[in-house]
């Protein structure tokens, strides 16, 4: 095993874990023959390629050094040498796990679609593939053009996944999901070109040594959120998900959740913090201010749906609305408890998909009024449902409950009332995934066709079973994810408040009308 | 390896009975649950002679749990004083309710179902009481909200019982809410969550202040009182309690588990946890005495009017519960914690009674149609009268020795709040005696009203039932005078030592042993528990007709008792309904009508609008673009012109 492992790890790891899903995809191209083998030949190839893959990227997991905060596995290759534009792959604590996270998800997405998906199969799973190697690239790369090639390129593929796959108003959601984030990468990119024109270099641990002079540091900082913040999504900008992830399949919903809202989150970790702390610092109350709002509004939202994926996508948001609050918190519970909630969420809401998607496949309605009474003729179904539901709900002893206890703890020690209003999302969120599940899984089990309706089948407890272990794993003993992060995550944080001493910047910034009023000036 | 089995062994029983229930049968999910709850309570014993009696306190490490910079929480078992109680009594009432659910239950179709969430509940408290750190406690605490949620709503198919499963958890979670805080709280002001640290520093905080929300707080009282929030969710004080009596719709045995030894005591236990904290924070100890004391009376005045058999029980429990608070809000923790124990025993007692009760009536639960029926089961008669002199406090049984310590040491506080205290304990005492006897009246004297043939099935509960039963009643009569000694006694330094020790300034206990109360405060307890039962004899005993003729010449009063002082519709005009509101608004209004609006559609429309109007000017005629070429020219070279 350690002759294997010391094999492996030798390899270029990184790069090979982002672009074999691609080999996959290129291989898929050349399958003839009918239209059925054609298409079961795909689910084939594409289960086996994102397997191996994540097989493969559990060896940077083995591999990875928790003791130092450097960057790992690092690969460089030159690529334009006179822009100093470079091929640099590598990764750290608070990437890594990322990384993990999207090889884990893919084979349950593909196994989710086995049965799901049976128009344009392999265009299908081409797509699924070339998404891998898009968010992996994006956590490993550590070359803004690179970055910036691969967090546009995730795009495309799921831009299609919505507008071909999906069902209902799927061109409608699929545009608004393509102009929203491309309105922001559009800002995100004029920053990414002032910061090469300034530094002369686009290798980011290297941007992130360079200082900025803090007039210039606010408005690349407001170019970044604006791509961020549609990311994540931050308040008010978050209209796209709900309809994104309605009309997305279910695998396309699972990868939406799962990884696509993490790269905002990722993001201001990667480039706002450690390069414009100054900013960062400053803007702080604004983003705590959205946060507040998205956690109370999101979660009032989500009480009155009556469309299951709605309701989850509404609470994504709220969920999310901890992951920012953690990240401006910028002490090192605040800073690991968004990373950690962003990698819970990612499991969870994936799965609470993934729930959906599987009685959406029984009776092809999201409407709760629908169901009803599930527990009945469904208890497998019910448990899993009552697992993930509780740790969305947060409840300590679930991966849910970590992040948001840890994010509350980091930022109550810099502002109690940001703290106080976020901890009402405790009692909000019980209460819309309580009454969610009451009106699915609890009642009497009335409704002729709800009644058909059987239980998990082989399929279904593969994918679900693994998530329901990781989501206990993940609350009960969270160390191994913890340790990954905390070097990382304390040289981030010495850094930033280091670099807010020296411009004798307070943590808390100025108010937001000042902020603005400062800003028109 | 003791101190572990006795909390994990209750988990495995939960996790065998309930992965692999369907599969190993009813009979024998049974007799896993009931076999490792009892291992464990037998366990329990020895660790509470070593650890209680013999002073060898010890923490069990367990597992690392949350690490994260100078934040550390792990899973460990600490066994001291209070915790090795608290850990016998939850594994000892929990042994009887499992036993005696085998038997409650045997017509229900998913018994193994029930058995795990009996014993999973019985581990969630367990943790809860074992927890070394603030984080653990949490997780305990919302391990026994999330069973107290599937029990309350283990018969699913019911919309009254899933309604009031989330009314249990949410407002649980309000509760929480503060609870989080305080732990928040606590790290800010000692950088550690664990008891032993906390204690060790707290005397240095005594005088730290704070900002907190704005306003510049001391310390500790602001973390007390956050704390304490979290207390009066769990354990259903004045404003949080909602949820106690719609809990009742779960099955008689989760009743007596949450009611009795479990759950609802948490809050109790949290504040005698804590109370090194507490003891430096008298504003936030104020607060607790006059929570528990208000709440005391608010839930006895209900109970007085309520029909339903565990409804009425259920004000009890809160009524009781708020005795215990006031008790360690005057400092008194070791009369709060002895109250606990000695009432785990009879308020089991007197839910297992009533099931036993409702088991004979066909499942009838409306005191109204009852009757008569002592004669045809006198044995759940004379336990039920064993338990209802044990909730009032007649010497001997267990109540009198736990509860006049209360009463007692309210008074001997001298404070203004405990005055408060003492005189609506005393009224509270008077409306417990009364309406534990107007129940045992109703249900158990006069004609029969419930139809014939309901009558006719009439029957003692199988063995099954009844050891349980006698195993408490035997606890109800015996726990007091028992624990009284040790608990608060002259004996209670050596055994609480470091785990409940106030501060000498105010140990009314000490003081209630010191000046010897008159003779007037000693029996004035007993004296209106008597009270209590003369009247409940004459109304429904020997003048029948005279409730109905109060009702008739005070229905405001009686409507206003009968309806909880309407903190239900209070509620749901306050915070249900405008949270359905305000999601619409959010959702129609905002999410629609103004980001969406003037968002991606607006300039959605916008731009198709533009673009329609550009296209009128793209004519396809060659002298207009020949003409817009000449303006355009015409502008540029003028531009020029006059701009250098």
């Amino acid at each position: 095993m350690t002759a294997l492992s010391n094999f492996i790890t030798g390899l270029p790891i990184l790069s090979l874990v982002t672009f074999l899903p691609l080999v996959g995809a290129l291989f898929l191209l050349f399958v003839r023959g009918e239209a059925e083998v054609v298409a079961r030949q795909s689910r084939m190839v594409a289960l086996w390629t994102t397997l191996i893959v994540f097989f493969l990227s559990l060896f940077i997991w083995i591999g990875f050094e928790p003791g130092t905060a450097a960057f790992q596995f690092e690969e460089r290759v030159d690529w334009l040498p006179q822009y100093r534009i470079g091929y640099h792959m590598g990764v750290d604590g608070i990437s890594m796990l990322f990384v993990i996270l999207s090889t884990f998800l893919m084979p349950i997405c593909i196994l989710a679609s086995w049965e799901a998906i049976e128009k344009m199969v392999r265009e299908y799973m081409i797509a699924f593939l070339i998404l891998e190697t898009m968010m992996v690239g994006m956590f490993c790369a550590l070359d803004m053009v690179l970055f910036y090639v691969f967090f546009e390129g995730v795009l495309i593929p799921m831009f299609l996944i919505i507008g071909v796959w999906g069902g209902g108003r799927r061109v409608y959601s699929a545009f608004k999901f393509f102009l929203y984030t491309l309105t922001g990468s559009v800002l995100l990119l004029v920053a990414l070109l002032a910061m090469y024109f300034q530094v002369g270099t686009t290798d980011i641990p290297a941007l992130m040594e360079a200082k900025f002079a803090r007039d210039m540091q606010y408005w690349l900082w407001l170019g970044m959120f604006a791509s961020f913040a549609v990311k994540v999504p931050m308040w008010p900008v978050h209209t796209w998900l709900p309809d994104a992830h309605v009309d997305a399949p279910t695998a396309g919903s699972v990868i939406l959740a799962g990884v696509l809202l993490k790269m905002g989150g990722y993001g201001f970790l990667r480039f706002s913090l450690p390069m414009l702390p100054e900013a960062s610092a400053y803007f702080t109350p604004f983003v705590f201010t959205l946060s507040i709002i998205a956690i109370v509004y999101t979660s009032l939202v989500a009480l009155v749906q009556d469309d299951m994926k709605k309701l989850i996508a509404y609470s994504s948001v709220a969920h999310m609305g901890y992951v920012t609050l953690g990240v401006f918190g910028g002490n090192q519970q605040a800073i690991e408890g968004a990373i950690f909630q962003m990698l819970s969420h990612g499991v969870v809401s994936g799965a609470l998909f993934l729930c959906v998607g599987v009685v959406y496949d029984r009776l092809h309605t999201r409407e709760i009024g629908r169901y009803g009474g599930l527990a009945n003729n469904m208890p497998k179904y019910a448990f899993a449902f009552m697992v993930f539901m509780l740790a969305s709900v947060g409840l300590p002893g679930t991966a849910g409950f970590v992040g948001e206890f840890l994010v509350l703890t980091g930022v109550f020690q810099m502002n109690t009332w940001a703290a106080l209003f976020a901890a009402s999302g405790v009692i909000l969120g019980a209460t819309y995934m309580l009454y969610l599940y009451r009106r699915v899984i609890w009642g009497e089990l009335t409704k002729a066709d709800v009644k058909e309706m059987l239980d998990l089948d082989r399929r279904e407890i593969a994918i679900l079973a693994p998530i329901v272990v990781i989501t206990m794993w993940m609350g009960i003993y969270p160390l191994p994810f913890l340790d990954v992060m905390s070097e990382s995550v304390a040289a981030l944080v010495n850094n930033y408040q280091a670099a807010l001493k020296a411009a004798g910047e307070t943590q808390v910034g100025a108010h937001l009308g000042e902020q603005l009023v400062a800003l028109l000036r | 390896m003791l101190l572990y089995a006795s909390v994990f062994l209750p988990l495995l029983g939960a996790a065998i009975a309930g992965f692999f229930g369907r599969i190993i049968g009813d009979r024998a999910s049974q007799i896993v649950t009931c076999v490792c709850v009892g291992l464990a309570a037998l366990s329990s014993i020895p660790t509470f002679i070593d650890v209680a009696l013999h002073g060898h306190a010890i923490t069990a490490p367990v597992l690392t749990w949350l690490q994260s910079g100078t934040f550390e929480a792990n899973w460990a078992l600490r066994y001291d004083t209070l915790s090795a109680t608290m850990v016998m009594t939850v594994t000892v009432i929990s042994t009887f309710i499992h036993v005696y659910s085998v038997g409650y239950m045997s017509h229900d179709d998913s018994q193994p179902r029930f058995m795990a969430y009996l014993s999973l509940f019985t581990f969630a408290m367990l943790m809860l009481v074992t927890a070394d750190n603030l984080v653990q406690l949490f997780f305990g605490w919302e391990g026994v909200g999330l069973v107290s949620y599937l029990l309350i709503g283990f018969w699913f198919k019911k919309p009254s019982a899933s309604a009031a499963a989330i009314k249990a958890f949410v407002v649980n979670r309000v509760g929480d809410f503060g609870f989080l805080l305080g732990i928040f709280a606590i790290y800010f002001l000692f950088d550690a969550v664990g008891f032993d640290v906390i204690f060790d520093a707290v005397a240095s905080k005594a005088d730290t202040r704070v900002h907190f929300f704005g306003m510049d707080l001391h310390a500790l009282t602001i973390t007390c009182l956050l704390l304490f929030v979290g207390a009066m969710g769990k354990s259903g004080q004045l404003l949080l309690h909602t949820w106690l009596p719609d809990a009742m719709e779960g099955p008689t045995p989760v009743s007596a588990l949450i009611h009795a030894a479990t759950m609802v005591t948490a809050g109790v236990f949290l504040v005698a946890r804590m109370s090194p904290v507490f003891e430096y924070a008298p504003d936030a100890l104020a607060v607790v005495t006059f929570v528990g004391a208000s709440t005391a009376f608010f839930a006895a005045t209900i109970g007085c009017v309520q029909n339903d058999i565990k409804r009425v029980i259920a004000f009890s429990t809160v009524s009781q519960l708020g005795y215990m608070f006031a008790a360690c809000g005057v400092s008194a923790y070791q009369a709060g914690i002895f109250h606990l124990v000695t009432h785990a025993w009879f308020k089991a007692l007197l839910f297992l009674g009533a099931g036993s009760v409702i088991h004979a009536m066909s499942d009838e639960q409306d005191i109204r149609k009852m009757g008569g029926i002592y004669r045809l089961i006198p044995f759940t008669f004379a336990v039920m009268v064993i338990g209802n002199l044990a909730l009032t406090g007649v010497p001997p049984f267990a109540g009198f020795f736990s509860k006049d310590m209360v009463i007692e040491a309210t008074h001997a506080a001298g404070t203004g709040v405990g005055n408060y205290a003492f005189g609506l304990l005393i009224i509270a005492a008077f409306l417990t005696s009364f309406y534990s006897w107007r129940l045992t009246f109703l249900t158990f004297f006069g004609k029969p009203r419930a139809d014939h043939h309901t009558m006719e099935h009439v029957h003692e509960s199988p063995l099954i039932m009844t050891i349980p039963l006698a195993c408490l009643a035997v606890g109800a009569v015996f726990a007091g005078y028992i624990g009284y000694e040790h608990f608060v006694g002259e004996a209670r330094p050596e055994f609480w030592r470091e785990a409940i020790a106030p501060l000498a300034a105010h140990d009314s206990i000490a003081k209630v042993h010191e000046h010897h109360p008159s003779f007037f405060m000693k029996w004035l307890p007993l004296f209106v528990t008597i009270a209590g039962f003369g009247l409940a004899y004459l109304m429904y005993v020997r003048k029948p007709e005279m409730p109905a003729r109060l009702v008739a010449a005070f229905p405001g009063v009686y409507k206003f008792l009968l309806n909880k002082w309407y903190f239900d519709e209070l509620y749901d005009f306050l915070f249900v309904k405008n949270a359905f509101r305000l999601g619409r608004l959010f959702w129609k209004g905002g999410d629609a009508g103004i980001i969406d609006r003037f968002g991606p559609d607006g300039l959605a429309a916008l731009s198709a609008r533009v673009a329609k109007r550009l296209g009128v000017v793209q004519t396809g005629y060659l002298y207009h673009y020949a003409f817009a070429m000449i303006v355009g020219i015409a502008v540029i070279v003028s531009w020029f012109v006059i701009g250098r």
